[in-house]
């Protein structure tokens, strides 16, 4: 099998150079390069519409790219789709489960997309649905699942093929917290399996919990790539101080307390002010006699990243 | 099919196959859908005939048989059961090629499910129209046993009735799929049901042979699929007709069918692959 033609990096399981996928005037993805290594979990950080999407369904080769190099599994997706996708797991956006059928046979009926024996099948989907604590729901009828385990089983059905690479495309997006951390507790799991894992979110929680390198995406261009600790240090300060004035606005005091911190961010609802002691700059601001409703000090994040690369905050 | 083992993965070890092309899975899916799903249709695909049969035999039949005594020189049943076959394949495959299709791309998405699997486009329009042509010939034997229950058949060509009713099935099911992959709601459909497929029934020569038409509406059904449909599954049951001028229709069914696998496959592939 060809090996893929990086020089010094002959482990990459997904190579982008120079990719563009364009919807007839519109261009979603805009000419990016990115590297994916085995084992790896790897994400793709950015608001609604910055081209994660159809990354991701390029990547899958689903969608064809409309310009630039891309391998798979040092495959090219244009002549070997089937090949590549036999070796893919993918979680879309939406679940797209068959609500008629059961939990098992929601399982079965894609295990055979796969060719895979119906005995071969059975035996993974088991320990699939234990593996996602869906066990006593096998026979359910999928519409009968809550929204968690929707997504879960959608994770179970994914890996049913035993993929080399799992692609997640927003894979808690509309989830509780409650389950939102199971799912995010079984990729942990997936990932120290040596499961690759590519994951788009525009939660930054979920890119600092679950990726170990990440690309921040702003209208179809990669702003910054690194891991989340570098991407925070690189881009931001090592502290935020978060100031709310209440009803009358922070309008007034922008500019005042400009000069105790390294820059300053105006939210609508509030200042962030981004220092490297977040403590000591709040006591400054007291002691220039201002009186901010609440105030509250904490780590920088990569929503600090985003907001700082774009202008713009992530979710809104 | 063999797997290699990678080397630049961690896992990629060898997967057990059975050896099915992705056409045949894609249609497994189909019928083991069906296996689980059937019984809601069996009232539509079987009895609804039977009713049909009961009530043209037992209604229509005798009056038609008492004032004309027979139609093309059979009784008046026996000429009209065999086109019910055929009507019943048209409107079976219309039917499957509207709102599940349109269901399978926005609403269930199982068609996106299936192509993020080693499925393309191409497998799938083959699945789809394989499995209602084999849908129709289920109900096309079901159908063909009842008729020979009630004495009507004339020749042992009657055999290939359920073949009969799928093709016709499929001159419906691949153009109507073809269209339908380009909708994005199913507004269209009750219109092209009340005004296509409702016409088709009252004009194809079903009830009356269509020498009783018109001359240029005689033209006009020369286009229509469900007028060879019935004039085959006649030719097939009461052992009437030329070898050429069941050719022709044929001809038309088969090239009407390819044509419309043609298109399905260029517009499912356009839907899918963006």
């Amino acid at each position: 099998m060809a090996q893929v033609g990086i020089p010094g990096n002959a482990t990459a399981l997904v190579a982008a150079r120079g990719l563009v996928k364009r919807f007839g005037e519109f261009t979603a993805v805009d000419g990016i390069d990115f590297e994916i290594n085995a084992g790896e979990s790897f994400g793709f950080l950015g608001p609604n519409g910055a081209g994660k999407t159809s990354t991701m369904k390029m990547i899958s080769c689903i969608s064809p790219p409309t310009a630039g190099e891309l391998t798979v599994l040092g495959m090219d997706p244009k002549r070997h789709g089937p090949r590549i996708r036999a070796r893919l797991g993918l979680v879309p956006q939406e679940d797209a489960l068959e609500l008629e059928l059961s939990a098992m046979d929601n399982l079965i009926m894609y295990g055979r997309y796969f060719d895979l024996p119906r005995a071969e099948i059975k035996r993974r989907a088991l320990s699939l649905l234990e593996f996602t604590q869906l066990s006593d729901r096998a026979n359910d009828k999928a519409d009968n699942l809550s929204g968690g385990m929707k997504r879960r089983l959608t994770i179970a059905r994914s890996l049913i093929s035993e993929p080399d690479v799992l692609i997640l495309d927003e894979p808690t997006t509309g989830l509780d917290p409650q389950a939102r951390h199971l799912v995010w507790e079984r990729l942990y799991r997936l990932k120290s399996e040596g499961v690759t894992l590519v994951i788009t979110t525009h939660y930054m929680d979920e890119a600092e919990q679950l990726c170990d390198r990440l690309v921040v995406m702003d209208r179809g261009k990669i702003v910054a790539h690194g891991t989340p600790r570098q991407l925070i240090e690189r881009h931001s300060t090592r502290e935020v101080l978060e100031l709310r004035f209440g009803l009358n606005g922070h309008g007034p005091h922008a500019e005042s307390v400009a000069e105790l911190a390294v820059r300053v961010e105006e939210l609508p609802d509030r200042l962030l002010l981004y220092v490297d002691d977040g403590d000591e700059v709040l006591a400054a601001v007291h002691a220039k006699g201002l009186t901010p409703e609440s105030a509250l000090v904490r780590r920088s994040t990569l929503e600090d990243v985003f907001l700082r690369l774009t202008g713009r905050t992530l979710v809104d | 099919m063999t797997t290699t083992h990678d080397p630049i993965t961690a896992r990629g070890a060898a997967q057990p196959t059975v050896g099915w092309s992705p056409w045949r899975r894609a249609l497994w899916y189909h019928a083991a859908f069906w296996a689980r799903t059937w019984r809601g249709q069996v009232f539509s695909s079987f009895l609804f005939p039977i009713l049909y049969l009961a009530a043209m035999g037992l209604g229509v039949g005798k009056l038609v048989d008492a004032h004309a005594g027979t139609v093309q020189g059979v009784p008046y049943l026996d000429f009209v059961a065999p086109a019910l076959l055929a009507m019943g394949a048209m409107q079976i495959s219309a039917n499957e090629s509207m709102w599940p299709v349109l269901a399978s791309f926005k609403w269930t998405r199982s068609y996106w499910t299936a192509i993020s699997t080693p499925i393309t486009p191409r497998d799938l329009v083959f699945a789809k129209l394989s499995w209602v042509a084999i849908h129709v010939a289920m109900v096309g034997v079901t159908y063909t046993c009842v008729l020979g229950a009630f004495g009507v058949l004339h020749s042992p060509l009657a055999i290939l009735l359920p073949v009969a009713a799928a093709l016709t099935g499929l001159s419906y099911a691949a153009p109507i799929a073809a269209y339908t992959a380009t909708q994005e709601n199913p507004n269209s459909f009750i219109v092209f049901y009340r005004l296509g497929i409702i016409p088709m029934f009252l004009f194809s020569g079903c009830f009356y042979p269509i020498s009783q038409l018109p001359g240029w509406l005689r033209t006009v059904v020369q286009f229509v699929p469900l007028y060879h449909g019935v004039a085959i599954c006649r030719t097939l049951a009461l052992g009437q007709g030329t070898p050429l001028v069941t050719a022709y229709h044929l001809a038309f069914l088969l090239a009407l069918s390819g044509l419309g696998t043609v298109l399905c496959v260029r517009n499912f592939r356009r839907r899918l692959e963006v």
